[in-house]
């Protein structure tokens, strides 16, 4: 086996975070085929509202009778679909903005850089609060928000990764041999930088699915009868403390998810980045 | 010396103030297609929408409606709030205070718990204490604090009764004379016992909920930079010379492993205003966190763009002063910048 992996696989807290993000990925897939009521994410049943958890009803229902354990893993896909979108456009930004700053230089490398400083200097959740209110609040207009305040992360690491590699003996060589700048920066540059891409990548998926809850909570992201994790908690509040089960449960389903990717993330980064590997 | 430092690094700080009013203005100009309409809510008639747009020089020329803003920003004058009708600014100062108070609880919790429980994880190394704590600086970080902030609310106040479940005061206690506005402060001053007590249990469900992911990463970072003090020849050869383990620890070893730790505290004064924006509404806090989502909630735009560019001028700030703070405990990165 390939000695970096044989070393991941002997990271316990990391495999943990690893087997947690592959059963969340699986549980969001087959969702509606193995959560007990798949109808429940839209449906009501006032004759059962705000059971305790009991047999048929391990984790309880809510104040419209919804079998909560399968609100709970129906929402797992929205979740992942909202931190895969958001992370996934911040990329789509964020990385050519570094690739251009870091390589190119000059006024135009000083602009980016400057824009990415004043996206930085608030912090994410405020920013993306705005953002999303301002225009109008939906899903889409919170994962845009979310995608608008994180990609500055992805252009900062880029940025220093293409600014170390660009002054490097190989990359003279290939501008010696005639390589085109696009050529260098996309073929040469950007594979070298993956590593510290794939570590925010990770961490930033957790984050994100957070985020994304504070969203849902305050009624900027997901709408009913959507099973969000974030607007459940948020609904749950006014049955309290009766019906604690209502709150309970979508809360562990975030702790549990953002726990994995964090986990596994902080695996990749000791991975990757040998000056911590010395510390553990 | 210090003070050329000291003005260096403050200059450094006023592209990312400007571009910080630049994004602000852009967020709040250009994102909504009609910023007038949007301030004037759904209910306002096209000539009302008209007026306001009048009002707030919205048919002057973009760069001219930059230089106006960017004025009445420096000014403080931040309009007026489309719901209380009052000034954003007094508003703001009013509540500044609340916001203050619970942040620097937090704070005390997290730096007075994490930092000795990061040295304890550090010589505890790959022991089972070590691991616990790992186990929950990992789960302080992933968990909602919105979530704690409910599930600390249903046991401490709705179950067991042992703490208030919102607010900064009971009903029954009548507030102390505000001097400083900070309510701690103002009932010990004023010789307000019973108001300070009443006003510190209200305080520990909300800092306690906030403290919680700064006092993770701090545990973290002060153990990973233990761990790697301990492994340096200075320490090998204080040991040699039998300095008693204590004082080797907390003297010398500490005081090499804070940078990183001292860095993290900066970033958290930052991260704690951000997460108090929502414990804040949790709680009914009344600071500027709870203001900020009833903008928000309510589409209140003046009041959006002052808090934002407050918070950037926060960050800013502690920025400032973190890299202050480091020069002085490693004097070394005095020179270097």
């Amino acid at each position: 086996m390939n000695p970096i992996l044989r070393k991941l696989t002997r990271d316990i807290p990391a495999m943990i975070g690893l087997v947690i993000v592959v059963v969340v990925l699986v549980i969001a897939i087959i969702g509606p085929w193995i959560a007990p009521y798949p109808g429940d994410a839209a449906a009501s049943h006032l004759a059962r509202r705000l059971k305790p958890p009991t047999g048929p009803f391990p984790f309880g229902t809510d104040n419209l009778g919804r079998d909560i354990l399968s609100r709970v893993i129906l929402g797992a896909r929205g979740a992942l679909t909202v931190a895969f979108t958001v992370v996934g456009l911040s990329m789509a930004i964020g990385i050519p903005l570094g690739l251009i700053a870091g390589y190119r230089g000059g006024i135009v490398s000083e602009l980016i850089m400057r824009v990415t400083d004043a996206v930085l200097a608030i912090p994410q959740l405020v920013l993306a609060l705005a953002l999303a209110q301002l225009m109008s609040p939906s899903l889409e207009s919170a994962m845009l928000a979310l995608s608008l305040t994180y990609w500055p992360f992805f252009t900062r690491i880029v940025y220093a990764e293409a600014r170390r590699l660009g002054n490097s003996l190989f990359v003279d060589a290939l501008r010696g041999i005639g390589a085109r700048p696009l050529r260098i920066v996309f073929l040469h540059i950007l594979p070298n930088a993956a590593s510290p891409i794939i570590v925010r990548a990770t961490i930033g998926l957790g984050f994100t699915i957070l985020t994304a809850a504070v969203l849902g909570f305050l009624g900027m992201g997901a709408t009913p009868p959507a099973p969000d994790w974030g607007l459940t908690i948020a609904q749950s509040r006014v049955y309290l403390p009766d019906a604690w089960w209502y709150a309970l449960y979508p809360g562990l389903a975030i702790l549990l998810t953002v726990m994995g990717f964090n986990l596994l993330g902080d695996g990749l980064r000791d991975l990757v980045d040998p000056r911590l590997r010395r510390s553990r | 010396m210090i003070l050329r430092f000291v003005l260096r690094r403050c200059a450094l700080a006023v592209p990312s103030l400007i571009g910080l009013l630049v994004l602000t203005f852009v967020l709040i100009r250009v994102v909504p297609s009609d910023p007038a309409a949007a301030m004037a809510g759904d209910a306002a008639t096209p000539e009302q929408i008209a007026q306001l747009r009048h009002e707030y020089g919205l048919d002057r020329p973009v760069w001219e409606q930059f230089f106006v803003y960017a004025g009445k920003a420096v000014r403080l004058d931040f309009g007026e709030s489309a719901f209380s009708h009052r000034p954003v600014a007094l508003d703001i100062a009013q509540r500044l205070p609340a916001t203050l108070e619970l942040t620097f609880a937090a704070m005390a919790i997290s730096i007075f718990l994490g930092v000795p429980l990061g040295v304890f994880a550090a010589l505890r190394h790959n022991q089972w204490p070590d691991f616990a704590l790992r186990m929950v600086s990992v789960l302080g970080v992933a968990v909602a604090a919105f979530w704690v902030a409910i599930m600390l609310q249903l046991l401490f106040a709705m179950e067991l009764g042992w703490l208030p479940l919102r607010g900064e005061l009971s009903v029954s206690v009548p507030p102390p004379v505000r001097l400083s506005g900070f309510l701690l402060v103002d009932s010990l001053l004023t010789g307000r016992f019973d108001a300070f007590g009443d006003g510190l249990a209200h305080l520990v469900l909300p800092a306690v909920t906030l403290a919680l992911g700064g006092m993770a990463s701090i545990v973290r970072f002060t153990r990973a930079g233990v761990l790697d003090t301990l492994q340096q020849d200075f320490v090998t050869y204080e040991r040699a010379m039998g300095y008693r383990r204590m004082r080797l620890i907390w003297r010398y070893v500490l005081r090499n492993s804070v940078t990183a730790t001292i860095t993290q505290i900066g970033l958290l004064f930052g991260g704690l205003i951000a997460g108090g924006v929502v414990v804040e509404a949790i709680y009914d806090w009344p600071g500027i966190g709870s203001y900020t989502v009833n903008a928000i909630l309510t589409g209140d735009h003046q009041v959006m763009l002052a808090v934002t560019l407050l918070i950037g001028v926060v960050y800013a700030v502690v920025n400032i002063l973190t890299d202050l703070v480091h020069g002085l405990v490693d004097p070394r990165l005095m020179d270097r910048s």
